[in-house]
């Protein structure tokens, strides 16, 4: 399969309530296998996904947010975070976990996989993409 | 390049329509599917926002959806467009993606 | 025109599977080909070969398996997904130590990589869900 597309996954659900965080997320997993132009983007609750702290224990369920920060390794590097929706939930991109991957074109240095993007940016981002998937 | 948006909730109930009118860029399209379809309607509280942004962004609604639901179509918001099934799959084709709001 | 089709729900509860099958009718009467359907989420429901709906309504597992045979089109189910909720083939079954299978005919059950590929290979993905 010799066809490179760009291929988002978009993340509007916040985690546990629903499983579609979770199962979108094995999906970003596998997909990684692909070696397509990948990026995620988290826009209204989806943020909720990336909160920092998440402890599973008193409702039996896996956490499964310490995924998130092994992205990186599946070179998932591409995460966009749409401002407006963190304002509108009152937070800052501290509140989400921090993750990061290793950029082989640059002596394996540490960068920040996150990107707060505004609306506009990321409209623009979703215009250049070839499939935009939805859970 | 154009994408088609389709959005499936009512505004009434869920911010759907919302999230997809503040990331559809002028050009695109946006089919109001199942209770997406109560988005179009003239006169309530979230038809502004569709007037709004019926600027650059054309507006369609599948007739299926109207129908069961008991909508007329003269209770629409002037210029949003009634299509059938094969209506939406043209305007699959016509555009360069399909982002479905869910 | 090639299409992917992802669907997310299951059947009767939500729309969802019913919007796909007027879609993909309506797609496949106008010469577009259906690269895939692929079945997520709760959609994997809709490839139980045990739903017994009342007369007076539509049978949708019936409905998927007579399309697909019209149309030789492959109805996937995510392997991971269908463990979770109870939807096995033979060899599902057989596997997880079950003493039946319920798989639908014309579906089939394979992994997510089925997903992404109906991505790449179609010109257009819709995901028909909640």
């Amino acid at each position: 399969m010799s066809v490179t597309k760009k291929l988002m996954y978009i993340n509007r659900r916040a985690p546990y309530g629903t499983i579609y965080a979770w199962e979108s997320l094995e999906v970003v997993l596998i997909g990684a296998a692909f070696e397509q132009d990948v990026s995620m983007a988290f826009i209204d609750d989806g943020i909720y996904q990336l909160l920092k702290g998440q402890d599973t224990n008193d409702i039996g369920m896996k956490n499964f947010s310490p995924t998130y920060s092994a992205l990186g390794d599946f070179e998932v590097t591409q995460i966009f975070v749409e401002k407006e929706s963190l304002e509108a939930r009152g937070l800052a991109l501290d509140d989400l976990m921090h993750l990061t991957y290793e950029d082989e074109d640059e002596d394996y240095a540490e960068k920040d996989s996150i990107k707060v993007v505004s609306s506009s940016e990321l409209a623009d981002i979703m215009e250049q993409q070839d499939v935009l998937y939805n859970f | 390049m154009a994408t088609l948006h389709t959005v499936n909730k009512s505004p009434t109930d869920r911010n759907t329509l919302e999230a997809c009118l503040r990331l559809a860029k002028g050009g695109s399209s946006v089919l109001m599917i199942e209770d997406g379809v109560y988005g179009a309607l003239k006169g309530t509280q979230k038809s502004g926002i569709v007037e709004d942004a019926m600027k650059d962004i054309k507006f369609y609604v599948l007739g299926g959806d109207l129908k069961a639901r008991g909508i007329e179509e003269n209770k629409l918001i002037d210029g949003v467009n009634v299509v059938d099934y094969a209506g939406f799959v043209n305007l699959a084709t016509e555009n360069d993606r399909v982002q479905s709001w869910l | 025109m090639k299409f992917g089709i992802q669907i997310n729900e299951g059947p009767y509860t939500h729309e969802a599977s019913d919007t796909a099958y007027h879609f993909i009718k309506a797609a496949l009467d106008n010469g577009h080909e259906i690269f895939r359907i692929f079945f997520y989420h709760d959609g994997v429901h809709n490839g139980t070969r045990l739903t017994a709906p009342p007369q007076d309504d539509r049978n949708i597992v019936n409905r998927w398996t007579e399309l697909a045979e019209k149309h030789d089109l492959d109805l996937v189910v995510c392997v991971a997904a269908a463990q979770r909720r109870g939807i096995a083939d033979a060899d599902e079954a057989k596997r997880n130590g079950k003493d039946t299978d319920n798989i639908a005919p014309g579906f089939r059950i394979s992994g997510l990589g089925q997903l992404i590929e109906a991505g790449i290979q179609s010109d257009r993905l819709l995901v028909f869900g909640d």
